[in-house]
């Protein structure tokens, strides 16, 4: 009794796995399709997961979705356009570039550019700065860096 | 002195930026369809099946549509606000029964009131979808045109109510 009850404990994972199976289309290489192009977009319910990772409900309905879509001849850009037109933007990983992406997808470059110019002005007045202080030494001030320079000397001796 | 005036102004600006950032609901995300013609749909009610609504009945009206399910837990917070809202005949309310059993949804009317002039049934969630619909409970605001005006998502609040969807209402019905 005992052992049959462990063989039966044993089988429970195998019959889990034929649970969570359902997902897999019958034709692999819309399916690696598909999931190619969930990778990129974003699960509304989770929102820091793909729609390819996801385990939420919305998440299986619009793998659903994009495999009818692919069914039906709809390029990869098309069904983007669909999601989009109904979840807006957020759906997508990559935002588009257009006005109001902008900032988003050239803003570090303005910054980098910015702290540039920033970095050379900066440069060019220190520069400046060293070149004006760097007059020859009255023969008094060089006869106390003189004895500066000995007195550390002495100290560290 | 000055030195110290444009580091102190950058800093200013980049902690309004993040504080106002920590006040915004990252679950509210703004929808693609608003100002934009409400998907159409015809969809069986959810009292009798063999009858079927279309979504394009209502032109000529204002209405809501409220996307709830019995097993929505938000919506047992919004459903007194509806009750009240369709007691005083402002707006009809229209229930879509998103990714619920039938059985469940009735009870659920049964037992919490029916605030809806019908509910239609979306079992497999494919008018949701057309709708943009990620988390129910939602609530559209649908002009005489059919021009999505306003989408509330999550629950239906007494706020909500007096300071958006009331004034929009009116406004439209005016129109």
């Amino acid at each position: 009794m005992r052992r049959l009850l462990i063989l039966l404990l044993c089988l429970f994972p195998v019959f889990s796995i034929a649970g969570e199976a359902k997902d897999i289309a019958k034709d692999p290489v819309l399916e690696k399709r598909m999931i190619g192009l969930a990778d990129k977009l974003r699960c509304l319910v989770c929102q820091n997961e793909s729609l390819a990772s996801s385990h939420s409900d919305l998440a299986e309905d619009l793998r659903r979705e994009v495999r009818e879509l692919m069914t039906k001849g709809m390029s990869d850009d098309e069904i983007i356009d669909y999601l989009v037109a109904r979840y807006g933007d957020f759906v997508l990983y990559d935002p588009r570039v257009k006005s109001t992406t902008l900032l988003l997808w050239f803003g570090p470059f303005l910054l980098l550019g910015g702290g540039g110019v920033m970095l050379f002005y900066q440069l060019r007045k220190r520069k400046r700065l060293l070149m004006e202080n760097d007059t020859a030494l009255t023969p008094e001030a060089a006869k106390r860096a003189a004895e500066l320079l000995n007195e550390q000397k002495d100290t560290q001796a | 002195m000055m030195r110290f005036i444009w580091p102190f102004v950058i800093f200013i600006v980049l902690a309004g930026f993040l504080l106002v950032g920590l006040n915004l609901n990252p679950r509210e995300v703004p929808s693609p369809l608003i100002d934009k013609p409400a998907p159409a749909f015809t969809l069986p009610q959810l009292h009798d099946p063999s009858r079927q609504f279309s979504s394009q009945e209502m032109k000529g009206q204002v209405w809501l549509l409220n996307v709830w399910a019995s097993w929505c837990v938000s919506c047992r917070q919004e459903h007194p606000v509806l009750m009240d809202l369709a007691s005083q005949n402002i707006v009809p309310i229209y229930g879509l029964d998103y990714k619920d059993k039938r059985a469940d949804g009735m009870a659920w009317l049964r037992n919490g009131g029916d605030p809806y002039v019908l509910s239609i049934v979306d079992k497999e969630g494919r008018v949701g979808i057309d709708y943009g619909v990620y988390g129910v409970p939602e609530t559209y605001v649908i002009d005489k045109q059919g021009i999505i005006r306003y989408k509330q998502i999550g629950p239906v609040t007494v706020a909500s109510l007096q300071e958006k969807i009331l004034p929009l209402v009116a406004e439209l019905q005016r129109k």
